[in-house]
């Protein structure tokens, strides 16, 4: 204090400052170093392994063979006729890379049929009671998911619970073929994939100011009218994270289609596995795999920017 | 007073309305609650909180409705439509808006939800825009706008359909003391102007006093006086209402004769004063009277003044000054007077004095 104006402790007052700043941009990469590597380790460089091997040949026992090749990702899209060697789509995958789609679209839809009044039922119990509720919906997710689809195979296979209870009430004679179908697969992945749908609109409606619904009906707004002028709008982002939430994995499932859709009925997360295993095709593998990556982020973003752009066409 | 007024110009009419909360243990919210709002006025609730102002509002809102009794609005009953049926809008306290609408999304709901065409709902808007002042901001969102706007947006939204009655549920409480003083100003301004019968719930008294063309004081579910806010404050019938507004003094005195609604009280002195008496008058014996702070004056101690005493403390509150007296009879008594510049007053604390009472000061109290 005293030394106010002599220049010697100004220069060591702005030193210490410029020591500080150093020492604590220094500090923050040493603290997140971890975080880096681990995304570095786990995360870029697997992906980066996948993006090479899909560039390159394949080899006979499976493994890749380092010699550049785009046969990879040719064959994701393109096949030669075993007989004449001419090119066509390859409407195998195509199928697949529909059914996949289809399936995890319906997923979704059904996920959020059954999840939004499930979320809303929740949201609207005594704060006691809450808890308890969504205790009950995780309970399943600390099950394997293994055994959960096996336990949805003993629900609709032929001698499963739901044709047996039918047989017995005499609705029908024969057993319905539920398994080894599209909607043993839809109904398999809603099933498995409910609570990612449940908890994020839960979290949105819970956050609902309810006093906003008392307002629109005192603005002579019906119930309906209530519900998707204002009610939608304010819990659609919590819908919005739970359709990716469902969406994203519905569209890689594996287990699922795998123990319920049989053989014959594959997925994208089937037809990956082929390539890696049976197939010994690595690079295809890799190039569905980057195939499925784009596929999602396309689907988000699309996603995204729908939802986004409502809001500014909400009131012209 | 007025009772004898045509029908036809009372907009709200309720008739002994009783509001049970069923829960855990059983709210009585409302007692047995009859009152009536005039068209066209500015009418206040007022009360602590918990004492049902709110849920009377709610109740004439249509968000609740009666265990018993009945709601009229101009002459039919509406006390078991819903909210949407009832040409009545509510202002909220904490607004209420639509957080995913722009400024003129909100007040055009409304609008909408009754059907109206496009080009009479724009109309419509933009003249409950210049109403409350906000144009400028007519394609923000509700977000982006502060806490006296958001009050403004939420004035017009529930006006633009021109209700019947407005409600106002406490929404001036979340604004700051200088922004709260030009809304109600603003308000009163609004409800001239629009001629919509204003029914405003608050705990503030000032607010109600300010405001209001009638104030109903209300306290544990039930309507302990309605009148104008003169009334109200001159003129309190109940000690509860008497405390609520303003300061008070309480005293013991006798009541000695009761003539056409005029009293003749008796104080301990032995002087004997005019006093006004509440409606259902009490019969002559020991009564409490109430003496407003400002309706009495200091004088130098004398024998034939009505009360005596000495000053305990002196409070300069900057606009006025409080003296702090015990009686002779040993009960408390502040006077209150108004400062005059460069004059520090001719009294000190522990003096004896004298205090003179005003014309039409006494107030007999029902208990």
């Amino acid at each position: 204090m005293t030394q106010q104006n002599s220049s010697p402790s100004m220069k060591t007052a702005k030193e210490v400052e410029e020591f500080a700043r150093r020492q604590d941009t220094k500090n923050r990469l040493l603290l997140a170093s971890p975080a880096i590597l681990i995304i570095t380790l786990f995360a870029a460089g697997p992906l980066l392994i996948v993006v090479l091997y899909s560039f390159l040949t394949a080899g006979d026992y499976g493994n890749v063979k380092w010699i550049f090749s785009t046969d990879g990702w040719f064959s994701v899209f393109m096949q030669r006729d075993i007989f004449d060697d001419t090119l066509q789509i390859a409407d195998a995958h195509v199928s697949i890379f529909w059914r996949s789609i289809k399936l995890s679209l319906l997923t979704t839809v059904l996920t959020a049929a059954f999840g939004i009044p499930t979320a809303y039922f929740i949201a609207t119990r005594p704060l006691s009671q809450r808890n308890l509720w969504l205790f009950l919906i995780t309970v399943p997710f600390w099950t394997n998911l293994l055994v959960r689809t096996i336990a949805v195979m003993e629900l609709i296979r032929g001698e499963g619970v739901i044709n047996n209870v039918l047989r017995w009430a005499h609705i029908i004679d024969d057993p319905i073929q539920m398994m080894f179908t599209d909607f043993a697969i839809a109904f398999g992945m809603t099933y498995v994939y409910l609570p990612l749908m449940v908890l994020p609109v839960y979290a949105s409606i819970e956050k609902l100011d309810f006093r906003l619904v008392e307002a629109a009906y005192d603005l002579y707004a019906n119930r309906w009218k209530c519900f998707w002028r204002v009610i939608l709008p304010i819990v659609k982002p919590g819908m919005i994270a739970g359709s990716i939430l469902v969406f994203v994995p519905s569209l890689g499932a594996y287990i699922t289609p795998r123990v319920l859709g049989g053989g014959k009925n594959l997925m994208f997360g089937n037809l990956i596995e082929l390539q890696f295993g049976q197939g010994r095709n690595w690079p295809l593998g890799a190039a569905l795999s980057i195939s499925l990556m784009v596929l999602v982020m396309v689907a988000l973003l699309y996603y995204v920017k729908v939802s986004g752009g409502d809001d500014n066409n909400e009131h012209r | 007073m007025n009772s004898n007024k045509p029908e036809d110009s009372v907009a709200i009419d309720v008739q002994s309305v009783t509001k049970i909360f069923k829960g855990e243990t059983e709210v009585l919210a409302l007692d047995d609650v009859s009152v009536q709002v005039r068209e066209n006025e500015f009418f206040t609730l007022l009360g602590p909180s918990g004492c049902g102002k709110t849920t009377l509002l709610r109740l004439i809102a249509g968000f609740e409705h009666p265990t018993d009794g009945r709601i009229k609005l101009h002459g039919s009953d509406i006390s078991l439509l819903p909210p949407n049926k009832r040409p009545v809008n509510t202002v909220f306290q904490n607004y209420a808006l639509f957080p995913h609408m722009t400024v003129a999304g909100n007040i055009e709901f409304g609008l909408e939800m009754m059907g109206q065409a496009k080009a009479e709902r724009s109309a419509t808007v933009d003249r409950m825009l210049a109403l409350v002042q906000m144009e400028e901001l007519k394609n923000r969102r509700i977000t982006e706008i502060s806490g006296g706007q958001q009050q403004r947006v939420a004035l017009a939204r529930a006006l633009a359909p021109h209700p019947k009655v407005l409600l106002l549920d406490e929404p001036l409480s979340a604004l700051d003391l200088k922004l709260r003083k030009e809304m109600q100003i603003e308000l009163k301004r609004l409800q001239h102007e629009t001629g919509i019968t204003f029914v405003f719930v608050t705990h503030d008294q000032e607010e109600a006093l300010t405001m209001s063309d009638r104030v109903a004081v209300m306290s544990a579910g039930k309507i302990l006086q309605v009148g104008s806010p003169r009334d109200i404050y001159d003129h309190p019938t109940d000690r509860f209402v008497a405390n609520f507004i303003g300061e008070s003094n309480f005293l013991n005195a006798e009541l000695t004769k009761v003539s056409k609604g005029k009293g003749m009280i008796k104080l301990a002195s032995g002087a004997e004063l005019d006093a006004s008496l509440p409606s259902d008058a009490p019969a002559v014996g020991p009564v409490s009277i109430l003496i407003r702070p400002e309706h009495s004056q200091l004088t130098k101690r004398s024998s034939k003044a009505p009360l005596s005493g000495s000053i305990d403390n002196i409070v300069y509150f900057g606009t006025d000054t409080h003296f702090h007296i015990t009686l002779e009879t040993s009960e408390a008594f502040t006077v209150r007077t108004q400062n005059k510049p460069g004059f520090e007053g001719a009294f000190q604390i522990g003096d004896q004095v004298s205090l003179t009472i005003e014309p039409d000061a006494v107030q007999v109290l029902k208990d």
